[in-house]
């Protein structure tokens, strides 16, 4: 599973670094170190959405407090 | 209207702009004749003798805009017809010798060099002098001048000699592409290629980013140029002309930043390899002292890498300050990183070849770096990131040394010292040009606020700290 997070200035603005930190934390946590391929990108073309994360694509719109949610909602279930 | 520091640089600019305009529209081939009578059009002469030097002259920018002969890789070259064949014989007395008395200036001279006609006035015995200027700086009627070419006086390393039919030539083996003699001579007769026209392409074979994505990785010196608009302005300018987006090259410095302190508390000792110019100086002038260089691609190098390997057919334009940068993405380190070069200067052409006007844009956000990484920009402030960098890791017990030399002058001195094993330092900070980067020869303008407009935008960044500028890198 590759998750992608725009690490472009927009979205570093929202809290890029904070849901790529959790999100490394969260992945570790829970032992899929090996099923998802955490990967920066400067940005996904859709600022006023940020934070921008892509799952296998699949462009989501993320926030520091709602990372935890995603993670469970998009990435655990499905790695 | 665009802003330069000299009409040497306008010219340049009004022939890169209509290089560019041809360009974008797929024109240059068949107009590309028609440019000097386009910038000098008419039978009056501004600049030189008469209307057909100047265009002969221009015939040669156009050459140079577009990249020049491609079989010569050395960025900066001399316009031979462009060269004035300045007055190059060294001290001389003028006209304003008075024949006094005191004759100050032969008690000044060690050689025995200077000699006085019946009316008193003095002559140097050029076989004699060895150029010291002790006679000159005794002089009170300020009558000795030295006769040195802008071009060899800018030419700190010594670079640059006068051939045979009394044209500037530059030894390509001891050049390090600083720019200092470009934006020295006032005849515009040195000039930097540009690589313009491949930034065109690239953008133009993008099709609006959407074949692969084309990024401008700007220098922090940025913060200092585009004064009379908002940088946000600037990075909607760079979206406008078609880059997919703007991303800072201080991250870059960042990353350097943080692995550069490790490295030094590693080794002891360490010469920094952000600056083109200063790593080329080393290995050309002092090539036993190549072993010190920091092993870290300099800040553009190790971010443009970061994102080839998260976007492998991404095309990435370094837009800065530097002429040497155009030298450095030809190195077989950094060619697979960065797909071309560019300076503020040529990135002012290529707006207005647009006619994107900056003013009445909307600001867009630039924020990727942290204080540390932006302060890259100005001399002093790598060495600031590397103590940072060794708090940050808690390398406090090394005790750091850094010896920050501003300008290549100062560099050559420390190198010097430092093949004799009488440098008091363990960290040299080399940058080629004064001031650092900001005074770079790419530079729109150079003004006594550019370092404070750095500090400025380095306290702007969002992150605080270089751990947390990488951290986001994961």
């Amino acid at each position: 599973m590759k998750v992608t997070v725009c690490i472009g200035s927009s979205c570093h603005l929202k809290g890029s670094r904070p849901v790529v930190e959790q999100l490394q934390a969260l992945v570790a946590q829970n032992q899929l170190s090996d099923k998802v391929d955490l990967g920066g990108t400067f940005c996904l073309g859709h600022c006023q959405q940020g934070v921008c994360v892509t799952v296998d694509g699949e462009l989501y719109s993320v926030s520091p407090e709602t990372v935890t949610d995603f993670f469970n909602a998009h990435i655990l279930n499905k790695a | 209207m665009a802003k330069f520091d000299t009409k040497v640089q306008l010219l340049k600019y009004k022939v890169l702009k209509e290089v560019a305009r041809l360009a974008w529209k797929d024109q240059l081939l068949d107009h590309v004749m028609d440019i000097p009578k386009t910038i000098v059009p008419g039978k009056t002469p501004t600049m030189r003798c008469c209307v057909y030097k100047e265009r002969a002259i221009l015939a040669e920018r156009v050459k140079l805009a577009m990249g020049g002969n491609a079989e010569e890789p050395h960025v900066i070259q001399v316009i031979d017809i462009a060269c004035d064949d300045c007055p190059a014989s060294g001290y001389e007395v003028t006209d304003s010798c008075r024949g006094c008395l005191a004759h100050r200036c032969e008690q000044a001279c060690r050689r025995g060099a200077i000699s006085f006609d019946h009316n008193h006035t003095a002559h140097i015995d050029k076989s004699k002098c060895v150029e010291c200027g002790q006679c000159a700086k005794v002089c009170p009627y300020s009558a000795i001048a030295n006769r040195k070419r802008p071009c060899q006086n800018a030419c700190k390393i010594k670079a640059i000699s006068i051939t045979e039919d009394n044209a500037a030539s530059i030894d390509h083996e001891k050049c390090i592409s600083c720019g200092a003699c470009v934006y020295q001579c006032p005849f515009g007769a040195i000039t930097d290629k540009s690589y313009i026209l491949n930034v065109i392409d690239f953008i133009k074979r993008s099709e609006g980013n959407t074949k692969y994505r084309t990024y401008a990785l700007v220098a922090p010196s940025i913060s200092s140029q585009f004064s009379e608009v908002k940088l946000g302005q600037v990075i909607s300018g760079l979206k406008a002309l078609g880059f997919h987006t703007v991303v800072e090259a201080a991250l870059g410095a960042d990353m350097v930043a943080n692995l550069e302190c490790q490295e030094l508390a590693e080794k002891g000792f360490l010469t920094s390899s952000c600056c083109p110019a200063f790593v080329r100086y080393i290995k050309t002038a002092f090539p036993s002292l190549t072993e010190h260089i920091s092993h870290n691609l300099s800040p553009m190098g190790a971010l443009a890498k970061y994102m080839k390997e998260h976007d492998p057919t991404a095309k990435i334009v370094f837009i800065g300050p530097c002429t040497a940068k155009k030298m450095e993405v030809q190195l077989d380190t950094v060619r697979p990183y960065v797909n071309a070069a560019m300076t503020f200067e040529e990135l002012q052409a290529l707006f207005d070849s647009r006619d994107i006007d900056l003013a009445s844009l909307e600001e867009d956000v630039l924020d990727n770096a942290s204080y540390f990484g932006r302060i890259f920009a100005r001399s002093g402030g790598l060495s600031d990131a590397v103590a940072e960098g060794l708090k940050e890791h808690n390398l406090t017990d090394f005790e750091y040394t850094p010896c920050v030399c501003n300008g290549i002058e100062e560099c050559r001195a420390a190198l010097l010292k430092l093949s004799h094993n009488a440098l008091k330092a363990n960290f040299i900070e080399g940058m080629a040009c004064i001031d650092g980067c900001i005074g770079g020869a790419g530079c729109l303008t150079h003004g006594e606020k550019n370092k404070a407009e750095v500090d400025k935008y380095g306290r702007q960044a969002l992150e605080k700290t270089i751990s947390d500028a990488v951290s986001i890198l994961g």
